[in-house]
């Protein structure tokens, strides 16, 4: 900004050096001294512009990465406070485009916003202040020259976001569609869709091209209209100015002075008309990110009162679950994936869920640490409802092993720590132990392995495997196993149920299990088929009450049937 | 993993080493730009004109203005009036040429990488799947879509500006020289030096962007690692680790991108100063020379007016100069970014089968005879194998991982061809067939499930175009699948996202059995292919398959052996050979490998 302003001299000075400098000089012989002096203080100005630039500059840089980290954080910690509901709606890999690439966008965006909005309204408006002190009249001409030109890049602004928007869109819809070819080439290629691709693929590449060249239609206007309007805008000023001079109102060197502050304007404008793609990329992305931001950030419980209850399941080792006629629903509209659900198990017992394909087995089980909220009945922890008890304080009693199993990036020892944080080398061997995992550790070279990122060095079951140990070095009061062993052995599978069955702190257990064998020995086992509970209670009962449990039961022990 | 990948547009590869590339090899991809850029030769003359058109009146124009100016002081009212209206109509030609050459540049880039993305897909649907396969999917994503971005940008738009930028230079030399030497030679002399200002800055800044595209690829990791498994995250309660990892990398990133930033765009106000100083110079020694009044010699023939439009044409001069560091770093990496695109159009597709012979509804006979197949040279995994398999056979094949079955599915369905021996279909050599015939032949669902953004049933339709809804839900039913769509919001038409959204593992799997039944082909492939599917819906699903291949020769690849208990045919396979074939009784009554894998999950507590 100081900078502009000291650019805003410039024209005066040279004025002053054509009025006094010059002057008559043709008949003098002019001021040389005076000559001199104007150009010391032409460099002078133009070593402050720079000194000033330069920290407009810095100030500026540090403003957008400032800004940038501070969304990124906010962003993260945001994204890392959603529901799994809401997560689940926006979809995983949106969030990281929107948390990458279009909080670069923005950070882009800001850096040329103050660069340019800092220097370039102070220019075009410090230029027309200047030319009202020369000449009001005269001056009058820029005022009419900005209404004109605002009005233009209002308008030509206003036409081409949205149409850069469609364009951005016809681009997402391009790059999927590469995406997909590449990820689909074995189906594609086995349907014998090639050609299909082909023209998919053209249609909307041509739409795109299309959307471009009418989008470029008109921003490419924006540079030739502002130098149409700034040049004719010159001819009117000289033709004012000349009449004036002639009647000595205006020396020549002030109508110099005022072309010269109508140039800058037009630079200025010209830069400004080359950054607009850049700044309107970034209010796009911007929007996209607020649009994170609007997603509401999980409940941690409901009323602030029942802070018995945290005290309370904090201490307490023991914990029983009790669902209430539960009903879960994803999405407004669509079925439920559970409905009217009710058990009881005490603390210490073992609860098996069993069901085929989207049966809603882990549905059931992602309602117990409050994942998702239900969405009629009630979940009662030790007879507190899980809505009324601090989220991160029930996550903490609680250790769940999911269907996916995901390692983290660090070494082995790391990742089982996540359990607790306090856990001695000897608890966590003893941890892998319980989770037939010692071999893994073993072969992988001890705890204190890498793991990359993924864990893809690992199988899948030796990271099922890694994820049930890092369960258990929780000690938790609750585990919840979600058909965790499914890559195992079944001579694993057996060892791994019997060590779980004999922990000495004994948890309440829920399995979740595609076999029969891996919850026959639950004290309680529910049976779910499209939501609705179709049987309960232990193996014994259900093989006599329960057709779909004996129809599960059979295709797995086929080989007695025979 | 798979995100960093392929989960965003990734930048154009900027650190692609340019000159890696040699000389030989950038003349190479210049040629092949020209030649792709050939059916624009008329709209690139045309936009050149334009832009001579466009140098040349703008040049004249300050020109006209300071004759104007110098009529003001000579009093020539009439004078004043026809340079001004010259100068007038001069803008206008300038503003009219230059939203042609716009218009004219975007149709040129535009086109050209609508073509040449048109041309790449192509390509890929004939590069062997060894290429694909052995390519991260994003780096072939990204050539698509941001290096050919940047191509038509950099290329197009930096040459046209190194054209208007050269013309603008050598236009106002001829123009300030034709009215003073001396002054001209100030400018000459001055300019250049903002071309060295420029280019020592960004020499220093390639490694701060460098640091900074490291440190932004961190974060991306750890964004993805701790995003993409959130529900773990969560279950542990490790928000605030991760939120405190994530701050720890952002802080460094901070300071290097602020780095980075505040260096290069040092570049700006350093030019600007030489540019002022410049100006500075012109104003000193033409007023020096005005008051001088010389009649001859170096200083003559200036004028007040002469002045203002030397110092307008210094501005307009030196204006290039600082563009051109850019234009040209700009144009490399333009280059380097075509070069990428190019080596994908030139990959090898796969051989030609143009005159090969149609496999026409296939008996379902199919031989292995000697097959060797390795996907690496000298680490061999097929090693001589030989299977018979009658028409209407259902075919197993089981073994521990990496053991070679997906393996034999690649080769059955030749996306990767044998190195030696031959695979024979109703007695015709595959590898003398039109691969589309083959493929035609087999339905195929594979572990890797596929689906593409789109409703239900058009990933249904994917298996047959022209398929009634009737017969949709036909298939739907028979692979149970039905009653989860009907539960989806719109049912068939409830629109799922990318790699199927928000479907379970095994409600995809489902959805791939459906589509490869509404097919209908005469020999079946399932690899895995009901691995995430409870065994009670796998049962009837088989039974479902059983009566639709009635007839029909089947391949199965799978973990369970109650999914293959019933199969003709049991392949055994341990590390790249057949070791046991079979059926379950008489490979159980061997008791050999497929003994052991059988007794093992019968266990119980």
């Amino acid at each position: 900004m100081l900078e502009a302003s000291f650019e805003l001299f410039v024209p005066l000075v040279i004025a002053a050096m054509i009025d006094k400098g010059i002057g008559d000089g043709i008949t003098e012989g002019g001021d040389t001294g005076y000559l001199i002096k104007s150009f010391v203080i032409l460099i002078a100005l133009g070593i402050v512009g720079l000194i000033s630039a330069v920290s407009a500059q810095y100030f500026a840089a540090k403003a957008a990465t400032g800004f940038a980290t501070g969304l990124r954080h906010d962003l993260f910690k945001h994204i890392m406070n959603l529901g799994f509901d809401k997560q689940d709606e926006a979809g995983v890999s949106t969030i990281i485009t929107r948390m990458t690439s279009d909080v670069n966008t923005t950070q882009n965006g800001v850096n040329m916003f103050l660069r340019l909005f800092l220097r370039s309204p102070f220019i075009v408006i410090g230029a027309a202040v200047m030319a009202f002190t020369i000449d009001a009249e005269a001056a009058l001409v820029f005022v009419g020259v900005l209404a004109v030109l605002s009005l233009v890049i209002g308008l030509i602004m206003k036409a081409n976001i949205p149409m850069l928007m469609k364009v951005q869109k016809g681009l997402d819809k391009v790059l999927k569609l590469t995406r997909e070819n590449l990820s689909g080439v074995r189906v594609i290629r086995a349907f014998s869709r090639e050609e299909k691709e082909c023209e998919l693929f053209s249609e909307n590449n041509d739409k795109l091209s299309r959307l471009q060249l009418v989008a470029g239609r008109v921003s490419g206007l924006l540079n030739p209209l502002t130098y149409i309007i700034i040049n004719l805008a010159i001819v009117v000023l000289i033709k004012v100015g000349g009449v004036k001079v002639n009647s000595g109102v205006l020396s020549t060197g002030e109508v110099v002075a005022l072309y010269n502050y109508m140039s800058q304007i037009l630079v200025e404008l010209i830069k400004f008309a080359g950054l607009m793609v850049t700044i309107n990329k970034a209010l796009a992305s911007a929007n996209r990110i607020s649009e994170v931001f609007d997603i509401s950030e999980e409940i941690q419980k409901d009323t602030d009162d029942s802070n018995i209850a945290d005290a309370e399941i904090l201490k307490e080792n023991r914990l029983g679950i009790e669902f209430k006629n539960v009903s879960l629903r994803y999405q407004e509209g669509s079925d439920e994936s559970l409905s009217n659900v009710s058990f009881k198990i005490n603390p210490g017992q073992t609860l098996g869920v069993i069901g085929g394909t989207g049966s809603g087995k882990t549905s059931l089980i992602n309602l117990i640490p409050g994942f998702y909220r239900a969405t009629e009945g009630e979940i009662l922890i030790n007879g507190h409802n899980v809505n009324c008890i601090s989220k991160s304080e029930l996550r903490k009693k609680i250790g769940i092993v999911m269907q996916k199993a995901v390692l983290f990036e660090g070494t082995i020892r790391d990742n089982l720590l996540w359990g607790n944080d306090k856990a001695s080398d000897e608890e966590i061997l003893k941890a892998v132990d319980i989770a037939v995992a010692t071999d893994v550790v073993n072969s992988k070279g001890g705890l204190d392995a890498h793991v990359d990122s993924g864990g893809h060095s690992f199988s899948g079951g030796q990271r099922q495997r890694l994820s049930i140990a890092r369960a258990l070095v929780r000690k938790p009061a609750i585990l919840i196993l979600d058909d965790s062993s499914s890559a195992l052995d079944f001579a694993t599978d057996l060892k791994l149920r019997t060590n779980i069955a004999g922990l000495d702190y004994n948890p309440t257990t829920v399995i979740v299990a595609q076999r029969s064998s891996s919850v026959m020995n639950a004290d309680l086992i529910v049976v779910l088929d499209d939501g609705d509970v179709v049987g309960m209670g232990t193996h014994e009962e259900l093989l006599q009450s329960c057709e779909v449990y004996q129809e599960i039961y059979n295709t797995q022990f086929r080989r007695e049937e025979d | 993993m798979a995100l960093t990948s392929s989960g965003f547009i990734p930048q154009g590869n900027l650190n692609s080493d340019s000159s890696a590339l040699g000389k030989a090899g950038r003349k190479g991809t210049v040629a092949k730009v020209l030649k792709a850029l050939r059916k624009y030769r008329f709209l690139i003359v045309l936009s050149l004109v334009l832009a001579t058109v466009s140098v040349i009146f703008t040049l004249l124009v300050p020109k006209e203005i300071g004759k104007a100016v110098d009529s003001i002081v000579s009093s020539g009212d009439e004078d004043l009036f026809i340079h001004l209206l010259k100068a007038g109509i001069f803008a206008l030609i300038v503003g009219v040429s230059t939203y042609l050459m716009n218009l004219i540049n975007n149709r040129i880039s535009f086109l050209t990488v609508r073509d040449i993305r048109n041309e790449a897909i192509s390509k890929l649907q004939t590069l062997p799947l060894k290429y694909i396969d052995s390519h991260p999917s994003g780096d072939i994503v990204s050539r698509i879509i941001a290096d050919i971005d940047q191509f038509s940008d950099g290329l197009l738009l930096g040459f046209s500006q190194a054209f208007t930028g050269v013309m603008t230079i050598l236009g106002t030399l001829y123009f300030m020289l034709s009215m003073n030497i001396a002054v001209s030679l100030v400018v000459i002399c001055v300019t250049p030096l903002s071309l060295f200002v420029a280019k020592f800055i960004s020499s220093r800044t390639y490694s701060m962007f460098k640091l900074q595209s490291a440190e932004r690829g961190e974060q991306t990791a750890l964004i993805d690692e701790m995003i993409g498994n959130e529900k773990v995250v969560k279950a542990y309660g490790k928000e605030a680790d991760a939120v405190e990892k994530f701050d720890e990398i952002n802080e460094r990133l901070r300071k290097s991108s602020l780095r980075a930033i505040f260096f290069s765009s040092l570049t700006n106000p350093c030019t600007r100063f030489v540019n002022a100083v410049c100006y500075a110079l012109v104003a000193l020694t033409g007023s020096l020379f005005i008051i001088g009044g010389f009649e001859s010699g170096i200083g003559a023939g200036i004028t007040v007016g002469t002045l203002t439009v030397f110092l307008s044409y210094a501005n307009q001069y030196t204006k290039p100069f600082n563009e051109i560091s850019s234009v040209i770093s700009e144009l490399q990496n333009a280059i380097a970014c075509a070069a990428r695109v190019f080596e994908i159009m030139e990959e090898e597709s796969e051989s030609s089968d143009e005159m090969m012979g149609e496999l026409a509804e296939a008996g379902g006979t199919i031989e292995l005879k000697n097959v060797n197949f390795s996907y690496v040279e000298d680490k061999e995994l097929i090693k001589n194998l030989n299977v018979d398999v009658k028409p209407g056979m259902k075919v197993a094949i089981v073994g521990p991982t990496g053991c070679g079955k997906t393996t034999i599915i690649n080769l059955l369905m030749r996306f990767y061809d044998v190195n030696s021996g031959e695979i024979l279909v109703d007695g015709q050599n595959i590898a003398e067939l039109k691969r589309k015939s083959l493929r035609s032949n087999y339905g195929m669902v594979l572990q890797e499930t596929w689906l593409r953004s789109g409703t239900i049933k058009e990933n249904l339709l994917l298996a047959k175009e022209d398929a009634t809804d009737e017969e949709i839900i036909n298939a739907a039913k028979m692979s149970h699948a039905h009653s989860f769509i009907r539960r989806l919001p719109n049912g068939y038409d409830t629109v799922i996202g990318e790699g199927g959204g928000s479907l379970s593992q095994g409600q995809k799997q489902l959805l791939c059995i459906a589509r490869v039944m509404l097919a209908l082909p005469p020999m079946l492939i399932l690899d895995e292919a009901t691995s995430s599917i409870d065994t009670r819906t796998e049962i009837r699903i088989q039974k479902a398959f059983n009566t639709m291949m009635e007839g029909r020769t089947s391949f199965i690849v799978a973990h369970r052996l109650s999914t293959i208990m019933n199969a003709d045919l049991i392949l055994v396979m341990k590390d790249g050979q057949v070791i046991e074939q079979g059926n379950h009784e008489s490979l159980l009554a061997a008791k050999g490998f497929y003994y052991e894998l059988y007794n093992s999950q019968f266990t119980k507590i």
